[in-house]
């Protein structure tokens, strides 16, 4: 898309709607949205400009200039850059319009606003905490709002050095001693009213019962939040009618750490181990999201072996996670552990280069500022070489022999679970889930980061939506990462893998940024807000096993409750992603 | 492929069944070759190599995985060995990696001159809560002076962690030998760059004296 037209584009846009205002402050872009015409806005955006597809929406809280701003990146699923629109609100008062009307993969990502920032989204159906539970007090990712454990605003904090006297993490943060509740909780009569609030959602749609079945009652169930089948603490509740799925809210947050308020207090450098803990199968494409982001404000770029090397450990992530995510759709579906074991063995090889290559299997932490940790050691591109081109193929293929036509899988994963393209994009799904329900869309292709320009691959797509696409979208896109992993075998140039002298503290010019990778997961997205000192003022990440999740109540309507495991194995997601 | 019933899952158990047998061959393979495959080193890297069949798995504690060079688990600080046999701490209490600990678990004391009281290149105490510290090598990474690397030892579970955990210097020093022995490539690396380093400082030297 050339520049002449995209300006073109806004003009028309701006004389369309002329109380909108671009966003001018120096390194920001985008338009600024009178809140009253945010909803109608975005509807003409996604119907008549081709933005249909939101992808992340959050805030920031400008706590100096005293307001604080939801902000929306909306792309065309035909491919092409973003718009950002933004809506600035009041500090003490915050009301927005929701968008869930018209984007339903909004709903989770407002209530996770709401939760960690405060801000009301009026018609939201479902306006509560997501990620916090009821008694927590205060909106954490305010400005003005402090942890338990305090220490200071942004480290490196000044008791460690030079006078560095140890005090024990639990000393500063005294157990029992660390809660407050907001006024007037109490949480020992909390428990049941709260309770009541989730099965309350569950009920509140009108759901037809069939007129010639037996009339029976309607039955709620949790599944979880340690159901063996929820990959994680993770909750679903169900209303059955019989068997069949009525309803089902995802309740989650177990394993939440505000990631999100750790990664403004670190250095932009300090976060990057701590993405490895998002989604903890990828961190090779967690680095590699947030040091983009960091990169696109910073103007820098790594050199071109590093830039190969990037792509390398991203694709084999891919790989990786892809083998893990059948072998566990395959473990929901009964096949107890064969099929997993089989994955995990293809698992273990690749992360047994990740170890020599970033010194850990899981937490690599590897990417950095432009560049990578280390050169490839001596060693490990033989193994790469000989992992791509002698067995992965070959063990792509044997899961595709093991599995694709057992009976029992299609029995149980043809036609169930079915997301259609428009319910994809509308709610925001990404990655296997988007394709397979025949929406070709893979940021690698749609807007290329890195050097993926140059690679000869094809988008995989599926057009049924059902849980079979989902397991072949799969297997398709492994075939396709090795057929990239071939090309970077082939190209790889020698050379240095940092551009500049590593530094550990960077300089990071004021303005934002929103960099996104295709994940194994999907898109992933960081949003990061820098005000110039050492510290992001803002830095939030999209995650995609969190924004998945808002189709899975689609995916499941109608369908057993058998199947609703299956289907949640289906979307791949991981916890420490979808509760960050 | 819906020609017979059942097809696709004899199809499917074929695979189990090849993998099964894939074992004993291999089992048979080796022994044939008067090889042990089990409790060896080379046992244990064919079973991780990019050839491996049959069975995967290695018998921990029995046997273990070799560990890559660049593996990394909790810290350790370097001290150097002189002709006399005394020793000679290489951090010199910079505080960079303080500074670059991203769960902030490194404290540093430095030394300060009892006369002068002026700050000397040394610390007087150096200590990582281990509970906290993510093992994520930023510290070794950044430090200037080749003093603090990341270990090896992975097998550092105690009955005590509020005792134990909080490792101090005593705790934390190892002789440069050590490091040599687990991080070879890169210790030479670092020990040309320095006499490198060295060498063009005394030729500056050197030229300056001309002058
Ligand atoms: S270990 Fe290295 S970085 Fe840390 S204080 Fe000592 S010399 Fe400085
Ligand atoms: S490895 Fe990371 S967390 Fe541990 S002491 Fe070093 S910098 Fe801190």
């Amino acid at each position: 898309m050339s520049e002449e037209v995209l300006v073109e584009e806004k003009t028309e846009l701006e004389e369309r709607f002329p109380e909108i205002g671009r966003d001018e402050r120096k390194g920001y872009e985008g338009y600024i949205v009178p809140a009253e015409k945010l909803v109608e806005f975005a509807t003409v955006l996604r119907d008549e400009f081709g933005y249909d597809f939101l992808s992340s929406v959050t805030a920031v809280d400008y706590l100096p200039e005293d307001w604080m701003e939801v902000v929306y990146h909306a792309y065309q699923t035909t491919g092409g850059p973003g718009l950002v629109y933004k809506v600035q609100v009041d500090r003490d008062d915050p009301v927005v319009p929701s968008l869930t009307p018209v984007f339903p993969g909004a709903n989770l990502q407002e209530r996770e606003a709401w939760d960690l920032m405060g801000i009301r989204f009026e018609d939201h159906p479902n306006l509560k905490r997501v990620l916090l539970w009821e008694g927590f007090d205060g909106h954490p990712l305010r400005k003005d709002w402090r942890e338990a454990f305090y220490e200071g605003d942004g480290k490196p904090f000044k008791s460690r050095w030079p006078s560095g006297e140890v005090i024990r993490a639990e000393e500063n943060n005294p157990f029992n001693k660390n809660v407050d509740y907001p006024g007037g909780f109490d949480p020992e009569q909390w428990t049941p009213a709260g309770e009541t609030a989730v099965y309350a959602g569950v009920g509140r749609l009108d759901h037809a019962v069939s007129e010639t079945a037996l009339s029976t009652d309607q039955i709620v169930v949790n599944l979880g939040p340690q159901h063996p089948s929820t990959h994680g603490v993770f909750r679903m509740v169900v209303r059955l009618e019989g068997e069949t799925v009525v309803d089902l809210e995802p309740v989650m947050g177990y394993l939440h750490r505000n990631h999100e308020k750790i990664g403004e207090r670190n250095t932009f450098l300090m976060n990057i181990p701590f993405t490895d803990r998002l989604d903890y199968f990828n961190s090779m494409s967690n680095n590699f999201g947030y040091v983009l982001t960091v990169e696109k404000l910073m103007g820098v770029k790594p050199p071109e072996r590093a830039e190969y090397i990037r792509v390398m450990m991203a694709e084999l992530t891919r790989i990786l996670n892809h083998m893990v995510a059948i072998g566990f759709l395959l473990n929901d579906l009964g096949a107890f552990f064969t099929p997993l074991l089989y994955a995990f063995e293809e698992r273990e090889l690749i992360l047994d280069i990740f170890e020599a290559v970033s010194g850990s299997r899981m937490m690599c932490n590897y990417y950095r500022f432009a560049g990578v940790a280390r050169d490839l050691p001596e060693g490990v591109f033989e193994q790469v070489k000989n992992l791509v081109l002698y067995r992965l193929p070959g063990k792509v293929n044997d899961l595709d022999t093991f599995l694709t036509d057992n009976e029992i899988i299609r029995a149980r994963a043809i036609g169930i679970g079915v997301l259609t393209a428009e319910e994809a994009i509308a709610h925001s799904a990404v990655g296997p889930v988007l394709r397979a329900s025949g929406v070709p869309y893979d940021v690698r292709r749609a807007d290329p980061y890195g050097i993926y320009d140059r690679f000869d691959f094809d988008v995989a797509v599926r057009y049924h939506g059902d849980i079979y696409d989902r397991y072949l979208i799969r297997l398709d896109e492994m075939r396709q990462s090795i057929r990239i992993l071939e090309q970077v075998i082939q190209d790889i140039p020698e050379g240095p893998i940092q551009e500049g002298k590593p530094q550990y503290q960077v300089r990071v010019p004021a303005g934002e940024a929103y960099g996104r990778v295709e994940g194994p997961k999907g898109e992933l997205g960081f949003y990061v807000v820098s005000n110039g000192k050492p510290n992001p003022w803002r830095y939030h990440v999209r995650a995609p096993s969190f924004i998945n999740l808002s189709a899975l109540e689609v995916m499941c309507k109608n369908y057993k409750i058998a199947d609703v495991v299956s289907i949640l194995g289906s979307i791949d997601i991981v916890l420490g992603e979808t509760d960050r | 492929m819906a020609d017979m019933y059942g097809k696709g899952l004899l199809k499917g158990l074929g695979v189990t069944l090849k993998h099964f047998m894939n074992t004993y061959l291999e089992d048979i393979r080796w022994l044939s070759r008067g090889k042990r495959r089990y409790y060896t080193a080379e046992g244990i890297d064919s079973r991780k190599s990019f050839a491996a069949t049959g069975i995967f798995t290695v018998q921990y504690p029995d046997e273990k995985l070799p560990v890559p060079e660049e593996f990394r688990f909790i810290p350790f600080l370097i001290y150097e060995v002189n002709e006399d046999g005394e020793k000679r701490d290489r951090c010199t209490s910079c505080g960079i990696c303080a500074k670059v600990c991203p769960p902030q678990c490194i404290w540093i004391e430095r030394t300060n001159d009892p006369d002068t009281g002026r700050p000397v290149p040394e610390p007087a105490e150096f200590f990582i809560d281990v509970d906290i510290c993510m093992n994520c090598g930023l510290c070794a990474e950044y430090c200037p002076f080749d003093a603090i690397k990341m270990d090896h030892d992975y097998e550092i579970s105690v009955y005590n962690r509020l005792e134990k955990n909080i490792f101090n210097k005593e705790r934390l020093s190892r002789p440069v030998s050590y490091y040599a022995s687990i991080r070879p490539t890169n210790y030479a690396r670092e020990e040309s760059a320095r006499a490198e380093a060295e060498a063009a400082k005394a030729a500056r030297k050197a030229a300056r004296k001309k002058q």
